[in-house]
């Protein structure tokens, strides 16, 4: 008998991108008006690029002021028999569409994947099928309406106007178009300026559902596009989700012009780490809370307070976790970070990281090897971080994560509730009281209670302060949709 | 000595252990990674009805597991009864194939120390390299942490050069934060490497326990220096149950523990299905299991 010396085998996981060559996707998409793909009034095409690798993926019609105003006639035309429709007429729409969704789910994850940079293993096991459960919950509520506001009668606002951004760009459309449409709304959505295919995709499922013409018209464009229909006149709702900044010029748009409004801006959530925490399953809940999408999350745990006694436990575990994050090709099914969204986006979390370091916080970046093309930035960690700096204050929306430190309970409280935003906030906790007693002192729409960034189209969703006001989910999703008669 | 138990979270963990089993596993890591799994197997008889007979055609697929596929190594070990360990030591000799032998009154453990002690030390003179031990379950339900560790630190003992493997029996200890606890324990009193499970408990190595227990070696070999290995048995008898724990490895605590010094899985009808799955990544067809020997 012959022995083999014992080699050792080394074992490093394949690559595996997931197949593209099912995608149908078009050359050239037109706006969605009226139940059909139409030329812009002025032609306009412009290409929209996959982050991770700067390529173009299709040209995209952009709407200009006639295409608004056309939009808008064409909705305003449709809602009467829309809301018209017996309740549960409406619901078996939405139905269709969620399982359209589902049918077409892994095309969608990659169109997703190639159109924002984010991982496959995100758009396939986490945007996707939240649209699709989106659409199934607003779907059962249409017929149900006087029981999820809680009033004997209400009706449709009429035309509602909603402008989405780029970091869940399939999802945030499901959040805005489901609830408005159950209500008997007709829709115009905005999908933002460099993540328009899913909502174009979303156009053609509308298409296949047969939902009536009119119903929801989809017109993307840049910015501008967006000012024109806030500022346009036969709307009676706007619904915005993007920065704070952009929100206020639209609130200042819509003074004293008898509209209804509901905006989902930025955020500085705070992540809380007790010391009688499970500490392993907290880091990962920290992993997932800021590198989740490359830290494009509105709810983001970008401030993570550590309390003291675990601090320099955790930060080790932390960096160390952070060393086995997988960075590269969004479309490798092993990724679990992909590229940045848009050179402009990394533009700004450079310069907010560059500030970090001028201010004498300590930073520490992943050392991996990133794709020379594309917008790719290494997830990074600040330590010795005050409450000052700025990136303890302002939305970084990247992989960047500041740590604080905080003594006692009430201090970290303090600490959390110390922004001028107020959208989410985590807390972890092995004492249940103590997590109930944190989380009612926390001004946070959201509070996450040893986890993260799990989100439900059950559970309302939105923010205090800066952060915004209305809220997305639930019954709750469906008051800003409706007025109440009686 | 009051117990102070650290926390796991129950619904973070198994979050986390099911994620990593989502890895994509394909083509040319598929292949390495069966290798990989069939060099670390303890390939494991204990049942009442085994004889020498059986024991040595174990062997035999131990050393060669498949004739017709060169490129697969040996298995680590051969794990057997205190009765049959001279039987594999012989049929082992100069293979490379170490002969492991579960001892301390296995599976239940409800023997005097005594008694653990001289079924160890039978086990080693008749030539077990490796001794798998079972922890008193009654003791560490009953809060005597104390107990638990100075039969694992006499059983080390009577171990001599022989590694000694402390199985915690998971699915008897009724919670992770008993499972993290347990593996402190028998990490701190001396074990080389912390095991599941005996196999013959309801549940074995299932994702979230090889999870706790992984992290609890990291943090010991964080804190002590002291290098302890792990041994997933249990319910692993397919092959993508063992890439997943791989997985688990490699993620947790690097590739320097993907390595027979440093990972079993404790297995029998396991390797047969490795097997079957890599003659398929050859041939593109799934094959029969009467293609590979039966022992």
């Amino acid at each position: 008998m012959t022995v083999e010396p014992r080699t050792s085998i080394v074992w490093e996981y394949a690559p595996a991108p997931e197949a593209t060559d099912h995608l149908r996707l078009a050359e050239r998409y037109g706006l969605f008006i009226g139940g059909a793909f139409c030329e812009p009034a002025e032609a306009r095409y412009v290409p929209t690029i996959n982050p991770a690798t700067e390529e173009p993926i299709a040209e995209i019609a952009w709407a200009g002021p006639r295409d608004v105003e056309r939009a808008i006639e064409v909705a305003r035309a449709a809602q009467p028999r829309w809301a018209a429709l017996p309740d549960r007429e409406r619901g078996k729409y939405l139905f269709r569409i969620a399982r359209l969704i589902q049918e077409r789910a892994r095309e969608l994850a990659v169109v997703e994947t190639l159109d924002g940079g984010k991982p496959l293993r995100e758009s396939r096991d986490v945007d996707i099928p939240l649209a699709a459960a989106h659409f199934f919950h607003y779907a059962g509520w249409a017929d149900k309406l006087r029981y999820g506001v809680v009033a004997r009668e209400v009706e449709p606002l009429g035309v509602v106007g909603q402008i989405v951004p780029w970091n869940f760009p399939l999802l945030m459309a499901a959040w805005k178009l489901a609830p408005a449409l159950a209500c008997g709304n007709t829709a115009i959505l905005k999908p933002a300026e460099t993540t328009p295919l899913t909502a174009l995709l979303l156009a053609e499922i509308c298409q296949e559902a047969e939902l009536p013409d009119g119903v929801v018209s989809i017109l993307p464009g840049d910015g501008t596009v967006g000012a024109t229909l806030v500022r346009a006149p036969g709307l009676d709702k706007i619904a915005f989700t993007g920065s704070t900044a952009v929100g206020r010029d639209i609130q200042t748009a819509l003074a004293g012009r008898g509209m209804e409004l509901t905006l989902e801006l930025g955020g500085k959530s705070a992540n809380i780490v007790f010391e009688d925490a499970a500490i392993d399953q907290a880091v990962e809940g920290i992993v997932n809370g800021i590198f989740f999408n490359q830290g494009h999350v509105c709810c983001a745990g970008s401030r993570l307070l550590i309390q003291e006694s675990v601090l320099d436990e955790v930060i080790a575990k932390l960096w160390a976790r952070m060393g086995r994050l997988r960075i590269g090709d969004p479309l490798d099914k092993n990724t679990d970070v992909g590229a940045i969204n848009s050179a402009e986006q990394l533009e700004r979390i450079e310069t907010l990281v560059a500030a970090g370091e001028d201010e004498g916080a300590v930073r520490r970046s992943v050392a991996c090897s990133l794709p020379e093309r594309g917008y790719w930035f290494a997830p990074t960690l600040f330590t010795d971080v005050s409450p000052a700096h700025r990136i303890a204050v302002e939305e970084i929306f990247g992989p960047v994560v500041s740590v604080l430190s905080f003594r006692t309970q009430a201090e970290a409280i303090e600490k959390a509730n110390n922004s001028r935003y107020g959208l989410a906030a985590g807390i972890w906790t092995d004492k249940g009281a103590k997590a109930f007693e944190v989380a009612s002192a926390l001004r946070a729409g959201v509070v996450w209670q040893n986890t993260y960034n799990h989100f439900d189209p059950t559970a309302a969703f939105g923010g205090y302060k800066e952060s915004g006001f209305g809220r997305e989910g639930g019954p709750a999703g469906l008051r800003p949709y409706v007025r109440v008669v009686r | 000595m009051s117990r102070r138990l650290a926390h796991v979270d129950r619904v973070g963990i198994e979050e986390r252990a099911a994620q990593l089993g989502a890895r994509s596993i394909k083509t040319t890591a598929k292949q390495q990674g069966i290798r990989l799994a069939v060099s670390v197997i303890d390939l494991t008889t204990l049942e009442g009805a085994d004889t020498a007979g059986k024991v040595r055609q174990l062997c035999a697929k131990a050393v060669c597991p498949a004739p017709t596929i060169p490129e697969i190594p040996s298995v680590a070990a051969i794990c057997v009864y205190p009765s049959l360990v001279a039987v594999a030591r012989e049929a082992l000799a100069g293979t490379g194939v170490r002969t492991a032998s579960v001892a301390t009154g296995f599976p239940a453990g409800q023997v005097s120390l005594e008694a653990k002690l001289r079924d160890t030390e039978d086990a080693v003179a008749a030539g077990a390299e490796e001794i798998d031990m079972v922890i008193s379950r009654g003791a560490f339900l009953a809060g005597d942490d104390v107990r638990v560790m100075r039969e694992v630190a006499r059983v080390k003992d009577a171990c001599g050069d022989a590694h000694l493997k402390v199985i915690l029996e998971t699915a008897e200890l009724g919670s992770y934060d008993h499972v993290r606890h347990a593996s402190m324990l028998a990490m701190e009193a001396g074990a080389d490497f912390i095991k599941t499970s005996t196999g013959k408990a309801a549940a074995g190595a299932t994702p979230g326990v090889c999870l706790v227990m992984l992290e609890a070696i990291r943090d010991h070999v964080e804190r002590t220096g002291r290098i302890v290995g792990f041994k997933a048995a249990g319910g692993v008898s397919t092959s993508k149950a063992a890439l997943h724990r791989l997985v688990l490895v490699k993620e947790t605590l690097g590739d320097e523990w993907l390595t027979p010094e440093r990972f079993r899985i404790g297995a029998s009808s396991l390797l047969n299905d490795l097997l079957m799955q890599y003659a398929k990544t050859e041939s593109g067809r799934y094959g029969r299991s009467e293609d590979f020997s039966r022992e």
